[in-house]
């Protein structure tokens, strides 16, 4: 059959492997596109903080003048922040996954609430800035604190780590499920012997995504009344606090060429707490995986 | 295939006269399961329709029939397994032990504590070999690491396989063979000390020598447990069961001792599946 048309299919092979070519450098050039700005983007900022990047620039409080302008409140502020983000969602948000894949039983309700729940992930952050002045600023009278600023970041990751931890536990293989309900296992037993420890790795991948979007917003955190320049580091969950981004915000904003360096500075800095924390959460999913 | 199945009829055939006088004479004490008029649906559509019959006691019990049949289900029915479908209805009773295990005070995790299973495709968790028969005894509260121990090893004595693995039991059971990873799933099943297993074609994804020494395993295995087989394979019933229930469209056509049914089928569809006229 193939014989008698081996001429043809001779001829249809050279489009055939021109195509293959073809496509493969058109993915090439879409890497590369992305690979060139961020390239460009690292070259920039270096070039332009690493002067003004010291241990005095780490360790100082925000200054009227640029040379001896810090970001320390703002690290400390993130971490703060980042520590009530991350307890917060991950608790809430992978009972709720939890409940909606292994409680719930599949109604309308339960697939109304799914459908919005992926929609969330998509609102503006600054509408849940509006939520989080609305109800923790003013309703619980929190005022501009940690705690106002932390519980309305934690909703708006919330959503991602839902569907994030959703899909994960879908994920986990049917069989191993029915190997331990087979043994008599309560719901709850399954899920903390079997069904968690295959999903954590997805979990906490999610968690990590979500919070690395946490750590470099602005918008809600200025709606629920973040400082821009504090000169005392947060000591308890009412107390005023900034963040990273903000202060490289503000810095950006003034007009002397000066402040662009100290903002280049800051950004190097969020970068680089921004790869420690994928770091320490690569580690720990790594950790899990290899445990399996 | 006939040929095979005549010689083993032949061999036999004396034997299964005394086998079957001996359980229609004690049938009411030594059942662990009555069926009694089991309707099964899934949504609209029936699955099962009512079923009767009347699982022995330390016997080997084979499920027969085409695909779709519902023998699996039926299975699945035994330690409500199949209610992890939400749609699924059912009417009818089964006893299991003089209780039905349809009533509201039956809980499910204690009958499937009692009937255990072993699945079609080895299923072990993403564990060691250890912590996978450990795995029950630790759901049913056992924390003792001595206790524990001694639990696995006879488990995995029990199920043939302790030799292979003792030298490997820390480590990830997915490291195992196929045919290792089933012997070590009836291991996992064999920890909770359960009246009854229940397998759902348990061979059917193992290489021939696998499937052989699983097989071996049944017969070593009924001297203390009743053993409810769903098979493709009907040689293997013949090979390895006391009584077989031949299932058609969700119907037991016929249930009887395991050669009168391969010699003497009384129902002429009985006869053409295991002539293999179809199926």
């Amino acid at each position: 059959m193939l014989g008698q048309n081996d001429q043809s299919i001779q001829s249809r092979m050279q489009g055939r492997v021109l195509l293959n070519k073809i496509l493969m450098v058109l993915f090439l050039l879409a890497t590369t596109v992305g690979l060139v700005f961020l390239v460009l983007l690292f070259y920039r900022v270096l070039t332009q903080g690493i002067g003004y990047l010291s241990w005095d620039y780490i360790t100082s409080f925000p200054a009227p003048f640029p040379q001896e302008a810090g970001i320390w409140a703002g690290i400390v502020g993130s971490v703060f922040l980042m520590v009530i983000v991350a307890t917060f969602s991950v608790i809430i948000g992978v009972s709720t996954a939890i409940y909606l894949e292994e409680y719930a039983g599949k109604n309308k309700f339960t697939d109304f609430v799914r459908v919005n729940i992926q929609n969330l992930a998509g609102v503006p952050s600054i509408v849940f800035g509006l939520l989080g002045l609305t109800f923790f600023v003013y309703m619980f009278q929190f005022g501009y604190t940690l705690i106002a600023g932390g519980l309305t970041m934690a909703l708006l990751i919330l959503p991602v780590i839902v569907v994030a931890s959703q899909e994960s536990i879908r994920a986990v293989p049917a069989e191993i499920k029915e190997a331990s309900y087979g043994m008599g296992a309560t719901k709850w037993q399954t899920i903390r012997r079997v069904i968690l420890p295959a999903a954590i790795p997805g979990i906490l991948t999610g968690a990590i995504i979500a919070l690395s979007r946490a750590i470099g917003e602005t918008a809600p955190l200025i709606i629920v009344g973040a400082a821009t320049a504090i000169y005392t580091l947060p000591d308890s969950l009412l107390a005023r606090y900034t963040v990273m981004p903000i202060q490289i915000y503000k810095w950006t904003g003034r007009p002397q060429e000066e402040w662009q360096f100290v903002a280049g500075a800051g950004i190097i800095i969020l970068l680089a707490v921004l790869l420690l924390m994928n770091s320490i959460a690569v580690l720990i999913r790594n950790k899990y995986q290899r445990r399996l | 295939m006939s040929k095979v199945m005549e010689k083993k009829n032949v061999e036999t055939s004396v034997e299964n006269n005394k086998v079957s006088a001996n359980t229609s004479k004690k049938a009411g004490d030594s059942s662990v399961f009555m069926v009694e008029n089991l309707n099964l649906w899934y949504g609209a559509d029936q699955a099962l329709y009512e079923v009767s019959m009347e699982v022995p006691e330390k016997k080997v019990t084979a499920i027969i029939g085409p695909s779709g049949c519902g023998k699996s289900t039926f299975l699945k029915t035994l330690n409500r397994m199949v209610e992890m479908v939400p749609i699924v209805k059912t009417s009818g009773e089964i006893k299991y032990r003089n209780e039905n295990i349809f009533n509201n005070k039956f809980q499910k995790e204690y009958l499937r504590t009692k009937v255990g299973m072993v699945f079609q495709k080895p299923n072990p968790f993403p564990k060691s070999v250890y912590d996978n028969v450990a795995y029950g005894p630790r759901i049913h509260g056992i924390k003792k690491k001595e206790v524990l121990d001694q639990i696995v090893e006879k488990s995995l004595k029990d199920a043939a396989i302790w030799d292979e693995v003792k030298d490997r039991l820390h480590e990830n059971a997915y490291g195992l063979s196929g045919g290792q990873q089933q012997r070590v799933c009836i291991a996992r099943a064999l920890a909770v000390e359960p009246d009854v297993i229940l397998m759902d074609e348990p061979t059917s994804a193992l290489d021939p020598i696998s499937t052989a020494k699983v097989e071996e395993l049944v017969q070593e295995l009924k001297k203390k447990y009743s053993i409810i087989i769903v098979t493709h394979n009907m040689q293997q019933a013949a090979r390895i069961s006391d009584k077989t229930a031949f299932f058609l469209n969700g119907e037991l056509v016929e249930f009887a001792d395991t050669n009168n049914l391969f010699q003497n089928p009384q129902d002429k569809r009985t006869e053409d599946y295991i002539t293999g006229r179809f199926g």
